[in-house]
């Protein structure tokens, strides 16, 4: 449980006049789910487009696996083994759920551009490879009855579990999620938990990820980052994030402007 | 209303679906090959030029409907491969081996295209692709010790191995072929990774790279491919012609092929070749109703252009989908009827995407 999967270590990133992300530190160890929490604009997402190479660090470092991550080219994260998913949801609208997945399947073609024109007897093995991998994600998250439906027609519940499942066949070691249970009910916030606990469990894979649900946050992650305008406020056990009290600040308040508006109230 | 019981995954990554698919693709398969004795020489003609815009429409539907990325100066790539054939023909070579330069050389022009396809998008590409063509079209012109300037060049038979294709028939039978093959290339394509990431390219950018697609090569991957397809065809075209000048690969040549994918229906493969049948068949339907207008509107110089832009117009008003989506329309209609509800193809309300990430 100790050894260290991704290290970040005085990250920093200025757009502009901006520092979006301020000196910070943190390691995910493998097989744990690491939890990124802060309010609104607090640097999370950017720390993930940091580690996806979207944005490049001003100054400081990540490390994966002991490589450094600001070398690597943004269509390489994936080869090392780290998928994500996008707040906003990033699917391939026009292309069916199965088409999605196999495009998550990318990284792990066997095929050149000459065989597959000819669709030669090793393309049509790689295919039928790839979508047997496919279906075990498919069973994995429940998909069977959205197979082949166009993602531009489901519903988003279904949506964000299609952007997980498409992660996943990535076959990642470590798994970004931006917001699993954004924009789900109750019900579909409770499965995207059990899902994050069987993939830590099950499959194996680090999970780091930004959620605002804590009650989502304190039962998955073993630990938790909390984030406010770029810096660290404090890390730990979710309790211990929870009940820190520059964390409980950067939400409420200060102590004296919640009594303040407890007094205004009254 | 057909369900289809998946119980291999061939099944799901074979060409032909179903049952009904094998019969009717043999049917017009078989009409194909019937059509000399079937149609008089002119119309033979006319389905040959048919064929050689579809092999021209794979390629740009592949560009435009599966890569997301437009070029307005195709002709160009036309023009390459149809100048590369007509010199290499005259100077002996035998068919095939010119063919395949055709393609290689405008795949490899295609290749410096995609080039700033790399860093500009959507408007600014199209800018890019139009002066390309313009630049195309010049050399053309003033190359003359090669091309013939603008007087033009006259390409000889194709020749096989000492024996030459003379006849219409022959000819329309070596267009088959082609059409055929590079259909099935095509459609091998697109149900196998460099399909996908294609596709994946054109429906987001930012999740396509994260899911390891190197977004540089496959977007210079399909204009090449996209080129090489355009070459091909413009060889035929210019056997089918037999003297080509630089003004038949010009800016309206590039939009007559762009109106053909978007009026076939961006994103099929069936576009490309209903796209064509229009390109090819739209003229004769003006000709025809000339003679039924007032003079003033039917002899009307540019009335060509007109009808062409009203119908363009049309179709991205009233069906982005093109004859591609109209016919799926009219399919479900029969297939559900009378079940159809008038929303059923109606998008769905999109959910915001991150333009953040851009």
């Amino acid at each position: 449980m100790s050894d260290v999967l991704l290290s970040a270590k005085n990250l920093s990133v200025r757009f502009g006049g901006v520092l979006a992300v301020n000196n910070v530190s943190f390691d995910v160890r493998r097989g744990e789910v690491f939890t990124l929490i802060g309010p609104n604009g607090a640097g999370k997402t950017t720390v993930f487009n940091l580690i996806s190479r979207i944005y490049a660090p001003t100054t400081g470092s990540l490390e994966y696996e002991g490589r450094d991550l600001t070398r690597q080219a943004p269509h390489h994260i994936a080869r090392l083994g780290i998928a994500r998913t996008f707040q906003n949801i990033e699917l391939f609208e026009h292309a069916t759920v199965l088409h999605n997945l196999l495009i998550g399947r990318h990284t792990h073609r066997q095929t050149g551009l000459w065989s597959e024109l000819f669709f030669t007897p090793a393309a049509r093995r790689a295919e039928i490879k790839a979508r047997e991998q496919v279906e075990r994600v498919i069973e994995l998250l429940d998909l069977q009855h959205h197979r082949d439906a166009l993602v531009a027609g489901l519903p988003y519940g279904v949506r964000k579990v299609v952007e997980l499942a498409r992660a996943l066949c990535t076959e990642p070691q470590l798994l970004l999620l931006d917001e699993p249970s954004s924009g789900l009910n109750v019900e579909e916030t409770e499965d995207m938990a059990f899902w994050i606990q069987d993939i830590q469990h099950e499959l194996g894979i680090t999970v780091l990820m930004v959620e605002h649900d804590m009650t989502l946050v304190s039962k998955v992650s073993d630990r938790v980052l909390a984030m406010n305008q770029g810096e660290v406020l404090a890390t730990g056990t979710p309790r211990e994030v929870q009940t820190h009290p520059g964390v409980v600040e950067a939400y409420l308040g200060t102590v004296d402007e919640v009594s303040d508006l407890r007094r205004a109230a009254a | 209303m057909r369900f289809i019981f998946k119980t291999d995954y061939d099944q799901d990554i074979r060409l032909a679906k179903h049952g009904g698919q094998v019969f009717w693709y043999s049917l017009l398969m078989a009409l194909l090959l019937a059509a000399p004795w079937l149609f008089a020489e002119y119309w033979l003609a006319q389905l040959t030029f048919v064929l050689i815009y579809a092999i021209v429409g794979l390629g740009l539907m592949l560009l435009a409907g599966f890569t997301g990325l437009f070029s307005i100066g195709h002709a160009a790539f036309l023009g390459v491969g149809a100048y590369t054939e007509a010199v290499l023909v005259n100077a002996g070579w035998p068919f095939p081996v010119s063919l395949v330069m055709a393609a290689g050389l405008s795949a490899a022009v295609g290749v410096i295209v995609g080039l700033p396809a790399l860093r500009v998008k959507g408007i600014y590409l199209g800018i890019a692709t139009l002066s390309f063509g313009f630049i195309v079209e010049e050399v053309l012109a003033r190359w003359e010790s090669v091309t013939g300037g603008n007087a033009g060049i006259s390409v000889k038979k194709p020749g096989l191995f000492g024996w030459t294709i003379d006849s219409g028939t022959g000819f329309y039978f070596l267009c088959l072929a082609v059409a055929v093959a590079a259909t099935l290339a095509i459609l091998n394509l697109l149900r196998s990774p460099t399909g996908r990431a294609f596709v994946a390219i054109r429906d987001s950018e930012i999740s396509a790279q994260s899911m390891g697609i190197h977004l540089a090569r496959y977007k210079t991957l399909s204009f090449a491919l996209s080129a090489a397809f355009a070459g091909v065809g413009g060889a035929l075209y210019a056997h089918k012609l037999t003297f080509i000048s630089p003004d038949q690969f010009n800016i309206l040549q590039s939009i007559d092929l762009l109106l053909m994918v978007v009026i076939g229906g961006l994103g099929s493969v069936h576009g490309a070749f209903l796209g064509a049948i229009f390109l090819i068949s739209m003229p004769q339907f003006i000709a025809l109703s000339k003679d039924w207008l007032p003079p003033a509107i039917g002899q009307a110089p540019g009335l060509q252009g007109v009808v062409y832009g009203v119908v363009l117009i049309a179709f991205v008003l009233f069906e982005p989908l093109g004859l591609y989506g109209r016919w799926l329309k009219m399919r479900t209609y029969l297939q559900l009827f009378p079940f159809y509800r008038r929303g059923m193809f109606k998008r769905q309300k999109s959910f915001q995407r991150s333009d953040r990430l851009r």
